[in-house]
């Protein structure tokens, strides 16, 4: 019997819940394998699919989307070993997945902490509620790699928002298979979309996109690039979350800020029955 | 040639003077090759249209769209909004072609006939019990004539398939012929909803039918069935007006109607146009889209073209 020859994997981008190549035919050698490098077009592609899932996504209960990410955890304990067989150090993924769910707890606290009744001088409730922004393009950190990315998409779907993801160009096998554990989390189609490949590539056009409504450069170290991505960004007045400085502790306590950023206050003033 | 088409024009026009001879011509006329049409059309669907001719094929896609709603909920509001969206697609671009015609149930004719007047669009209507076509043929071209009074210079009509699956030709002739000559002036697009005529050889006979009665137009679908326009259905009424023109010397047109949402679809329908029946066919006098949301696509790929950044839907109207 002849000896068996092993399954290579080409690592593809995530788009709209499936595993698609880059629309170029292109890919890239990195960590030793084969990964797609998205074109614009696939960014365009990305935000339309992203755009989709906004509805359903953000209209889920709070509740049900703090089981999604919880879910999340599962599938990510679940895979451990497939992780640090990539490299991340087992610590990190254990930080990763703590950190799901440390999220998926706020999905239906937060509107209470940020949301409530305001005192007004006149016969009216009013009221203020978070929602979320829409569609958030995100560049996660060079590194670390798992916890990084988890860290910046959590808290921007956490809320309803969908989020377009360009990987670390450089680990980006890391986020290809928190892809696979996303696409088995009961995650809608489209809510995370991850895109491989060259930041100077696809970012321009996600910051310049006219459908995208807040763009988190955390992962972008060039300075240059970080002000061309702001003034793109303001054709449509996006929110920016500006790069985040290359020694930050991701290990840290995230605290709220990631959420609220990503968040609009609707006020309604309700009559008083007489 | 010119002897031998003028004898064809002759036996062509007898036809329709009895059932007997409609069947014949109609099931002599070569079978479809089903396999080799899909084929054809998926082909044709594979060519890469970029840049400046991307440029030109969505501004003439805008041109040949008409703009349609045809929905129970229409209100004058409603269709009043859609036409002065026809005459500036994108107000934002004073560059921006108007579309070919706007298209609205009878009742909503005179609100769109107001904006409309003066303009180079077109103002269709449905009509003859539009979709199902299943009422008594009195009250179908009463509601022609009830549409061309109010404004109407294009008619869509449907056909009886019912009486087309029975064979009854010489009865979907006739009411062709009838809808023809109560539209007047106005131009007769004659819809086969292809869904259900199930097979493509159906759909080759019901197109002929429809072109020897008079029809000016034949347009796939109403939209009101789940298989609407497809690009090799649209091909096999291509290769018909073709083949017409052919034996007649008459040019119909053909306008697909239904399921085409983007602007990749229509230009694979743009470029099956040009490899079937040539130039001659790529004008809005000739070629037509039935569509709704079309539109906000084709514009947003416009916008792209003009400033280099993605749109998005929150820029254009909804209707």
């Amino acid at each position: 019997m002849s000896e068996r020859v092993a399954v290579r994997k080409t690592y593809k981008l995530f788009i709209g819940g499936k595993f698609p190549r880059s629309e170029s035919g292109r890919s890239y050698l990195v960590q030793s394998a084969n990964v797609s490098l998205a074109s614009r077009k696939d960014a365009r592609d990305a935000v339309v699919a992203a755009r989709a899932a906004v509805k359903g996504w953000s209209g889920a209960t709070a509740y049900n989307r703090g089981q999604i990410l919880y879910r999340v955890a599962e599938m990510l304990e679940g895979r451990r070993e497939q992780f640090v067989a990539l490299g991340v150090p087992g610590d990190e993924v254990d930080a990763a997945t703590d950190r799901w769910v440390w999220y998926a707890g706020w999905s239906d606290k937060l509107p209470q902490v940020y949301g409530g009744a305001n005192p007004v001088a006149g016969p009216y409730f009013n009221l203020s509620a978070p929602e979320p922004t829409g569609v958030v393009a995100v560049v996660a950190p060079e590194a670390p790699a798992l916890l990084g990315l988890v860290s910046v998409i959590a808290p921007a779907i956490v809320t309803g928002n969908t989020v377009v993801v360009a990987a670390s160009p450089a680990a980006p096998l890391a986020a290809v298979t928190l892809a696979e554990v996303l696409a088995t989390s009961d995650l809608p189609g489209g809510v995370v979309n991850l895109l491989t490949g060259r930041i100077g590539e696809t970012v321009p056009t996600l910051a310049a996109h006219l459908d995208v409504n807040a763009i988190d450069l955390a992962g972008v170290t060039d300075a240059d690039l970080a002000a061309d991505l702001e003034v793109r960004a303001a054709e449509n007045l996006k929110r920016v979350l500006r790069p985040v400085p290359a020694d930050h502790d991701w290990t840290a306590d995230p605290g709220v800020g990631r959420m609220t950023a990503l968040l609009e206050t609707k006020t309604v003033w309700h009559p008083k029955g007489v | 040639m010119t002897a031998t088409t003028t004898s064809a024009r002759s036996d062509l026009a007898e036809l329709g003077r009895s059932e007997t001879a409609l069947r014949t011509f109609l099931h002599g006329l070569p079978g479809v090759d089903q396999i080799g049409a899909d084929q054809r059309a998926a082909q044709l669907g594979t060519r890469s249209i970029k840049t400046t001719a991307k440029a030109q094929a969505i501004d003439l896609a805008i041109r040949m769209v008409d703009l349609t709603t045809l929905e129970g909920a229409d209100t004058p509001g409603k269709v009043r909004a859609l036409a002065a969206k026809a005459l500036r697609p994108d107000p934002a671009d004073p560059s921006c072609p108007h579309v070919g015609a706007v298209c609205v149930y009878p009742a909503m004719v005179p609100y769109v006939a107001e904006v409309l007047r003066g303009s180079p669009v077109h103002l269709a209507s449905v009509a003859t019990a539009f979709p199902s076509g299943q009422a008594p043929l009195e009250i179908k071209l009463a509601d022609t004539r009830a549409a061309v009074a109010a404004g109407a210079d294009e008619i869509d009509m449907v056909i009886n398939r019912g009486a087309f699956l029975a064979g009854r030709y010489q009865e979907v002739y006739d009411e062709i012929v009838a809808t023809k000559e109560a539209c007047g002036a106005a131009h007769l697009k004659v819809i086969l909803e292809t869904g259900e005529l199930v097979t493509y050889d159906n759909v080759r006979r019901a197109s002929w039918l429809a072109m020897l009665a008079g029809g000016d137009f034949i347009k796939t679908s109403t939209g009101k069935v789940p298989v609407a326009a497809t690009l090799p259905v649209t091909l096999v009424m291509l290769e018909a007006v073709r083949d017409f023109r052919a034996a007649t010397g008459r040019q119909v047109g053909v306008k697909p109607a239904g399921g085409i949402k983007t602007t990749k679809d229509a230009i694979k329908y743009l470029v099956m146009v040009n490899e079937t029946v040539g130039a001659d066919w790529l004008d809005p006098d000739w070629f037509r889209f039935g569509a709704s949301s079309l539109l906000n696509d084709l514009l947003m790929q416009r916008t792209k073209l003009t400033t280099g950044t993605y749109s998005g839907p929150d820029y254009f109207t909804l209707d």
